[in-house]
């Protein structure tokens, strides 16, 4: 029975549809329960996916392999940890409304979509699974002008990259014939020529994708969503949604499009060039450390995209093992910006860290972990992130990117050791208030992986390995 | 009489999804024509499947430009209620007003 393949997702979608059923029906507020319901179906779908066998099913346009297994779990892990991020704020904040779980497990569903997808047609069913919730959820905060506009902003952009990504389909499937992936690689291989038409396809897909993940020059959107979306929808959008269109960038360009890598390897690496330098120079001026991680977050996905230009199995193991990396770390990063409140009202500004040293010290050194590790400051796991994505790139003689790569790591090394000098050397403001539970078991969880990675690196390694096997044994 | 061929399906084709991009770009008026731009976006990508899907005597295509009109109502849907929203708190859908947040 081919279709149990998929029974992670068919168990999330159905689990969807009974949770929304018994989180409208009572009278009193909800949100609490929905959201242990949804971290529960999400843990019954990490096992599933564990227990999951590999092949293709529904004609093929879904497609499970380790590869599939490795990101499912990280999204999985990251839609978790930004719902128990998302438990106090939203209390306090007073949006706490039992359809935010909701919307971040639809999500959730369309991420593995995606994820698994063989074709182009599941693709952009996951594609849109996953944005439709995300509109929502950013301007969920909606008597906040600052958050409608945010949803507004995304949702416009959004539609834009949606319709850039169905073009390039169009064409692809117009001169190609197919829809299919495995087909496509098969068309491109036996091949000589690759008609222009086909071309124009990849690089508007390779174009809405690249705004999926907020790479250069389809970045623009990202420092106003996320600054004007709630901190945990900002903490979900820039962590699980990213690791989600990186994979399928990744399966899409080395499966379907892998024979014609001289057609679009470029695009990659000016991409990856752009994305690392303006992640590094543009979040110099900010003050707001909400817009600071938005630049961070493009200069990272910077690498990640170095490693998918390198390509190989080097390459892309660095990616995956970076996005791993990434996940946590930022999700940790976010966990210590949902807890910046004093006296009941959320702060966002860099300032108000100031004397996080003496006023909390635990949530300080957790900070300066994950800032050392952004920074790519040893023995942090983000360190390894990088050095993952920069060997194959010197082995593989791609010099100007893996030197623009370390200089521009070395400029946002400023900003984030700025972070770090105004929590501990600045004179101390008002402590924030207690922090709630829940975001410690977040900051304990993180920050443990975040700087301990060292020890046990090797079964990442090992999964991003098998996963990267998976995908370049297929395409 | 004129053959209408592939080539005029995929010309008009392109010139609505031109229309529609600039339509997001160089529009300063309202919110509501960036809807509609977005909506000529997808209708153009649907021709062009059914006139390549017509060509290359495939079903594929066709069933693609159905999904795209299922999802493309559901995006309608989701950004008129984004836009209802935006303006109860800024009482404007004047695409100039969009600028609190930058920087």
């Amino acid at each position: 029975m081919e279709w149990k393949l998929a029974l992670p997702e068919i168990t999330l979608a159905v689990s969807a549809l009974i949770i929304l059923v018994a989180g409208v029906l009572p009278k009193r507020d909800t949100s609490f329960g929905v959201t242990m319901a949804v971290l529960g179906a999400l843990l019954l779908a990490g096992g599933l996916v564990l227990a999951q066998g590999e092949g293709s099913a529904f004609g093929g346009q879904y497609v499970a392999d380790s590869f599939s297994t490795f990101m499912k779990l990280l999204c999985l892990a990251g839609a978790a940890l930004g719902l128990i991020l998302a438990l106090d704020w939203n209390a306090k904040q007073g949006i706490a409304r039992f359809e935010f779980p909701l919307l971040v497990l639809l999500a959730t569903i369309g991420m593995m979509v995606m994820i698994s997808a063989n074709d182009l047609m599941s693709l952009y069913m996951g594609l849109e699974l996953l944005s439709l919730p995300l509109y929502v959820l950013a301007a969920m905060d909606r008597d906040n002008g600052r958050s409608a506009e945010a949803g507004l902003k995304y949702f416009i952009l959004g539609s834009l990259a949606s319709g850039l990504l169905l073009y390039g389909s169009s064409l692809v499937y117009g001169f190609a014939g197919t829809t299919n992936f495995d087909r496509l690689a098969d068309a491109f291989s036996a091949q000589q020529g690759i008609s222009a038409g086909v071309v124009v396809g990849i690089v508007f897909i390779i174009a809405a994708l690249a705004f999926k993940i907020s790479a250069v020059p389809f970045h623009m959107w990202t420092p106003d969503v996320y600054e004007g979306a709630p901190t945990p929808v900002t903490a979900f959008f820039a962590s699980a949604p990213k690791v989600a269109a990186v994979a399928l960038l990744t399966r899409v360009l080395a499966g379907p499009f892998g024979d014609t890598v001289s057609q679009w390897q470029q695009v990659i690496v000016l991409a990856a060039l752009g994305s690392m330098v303006l992640g590094a120079l543009a979040a110099i001026g900010q003050r707001n450390i909400k817009r600071l991680m938005a630049y961070s977050s493009i200069g990272h996905i910077g690498f990640a995209l170095m490693g998918l230009a390198v390509g190989g199995e080097s390459g892309l193991r660095g990616v995956l093992v970076y996005m791993a990396i990434y996940l946590f770390m930022n999700l940790g990063t976010f966990a210590v910006l949902v807890a910046m409140r004093r006296n009941g009202r959320a702060l966002e500004g860099i300032d108000d860290l100031a004397g996080l040293g003496r006023t909390d010290p635990a949530m300080a050194l957790a900070m300066a972990v994950f800032m050392f590790s952004m920074a790519g400051v040893p023995p942090m796991a983000g360190f390894f992130g990088k050095l993952y994505v920069l060997l194959p790139a010197v082995e593989q003689g791609f010099w100007v990117l893996a030197v623009v790569g370390v200089l521009s790591s070395v400029v946002s090394a400023f900003y984030y050791l700025r972070v770090i000098k105004v929590m501990y050397f600045d004179a101390p403001a008002e402590a924030f208030d207690v922090r709630p539970a829940s975001v410690s078991v977040v900051l304990a969880g993180t920050g443990l992986f975040t700087g301990f990675l060292f020890l046990f690196p090797a079964p990442l390694l090992a999964a991003a390995r098998a996963a990267v096997v998976a995908i370049l044994g297929a395409g | 009489m004129l053959e209408i061929g592939l080539g005029h399906y995929l010309t008009v084709s392109a010139i609505l999804f031109v229309l529609g991009v600039f339509g997001i770009f160089l529009n300063r008026k309202n919110v509501i024509v960036i809807l509609m731009s977005i909506e000529l976006i997808l209708l153009s990508v649907n021709l062009n499947f059914v006139a390549f899907s017509s060509r290359l005597d495939d079903l594929a295509g066709q069933v693609f430009a159905m999904l795209i009109l299922t999802v493309a109502a559901a995006e309608a849907a989701i950004g008129l209620a984004i836009l209802v929203i935006y303006f109860r708190n800024r009482g404007s859908i004047e695409v100039e007003d969009i600028s609190t947040l930058k920087g």
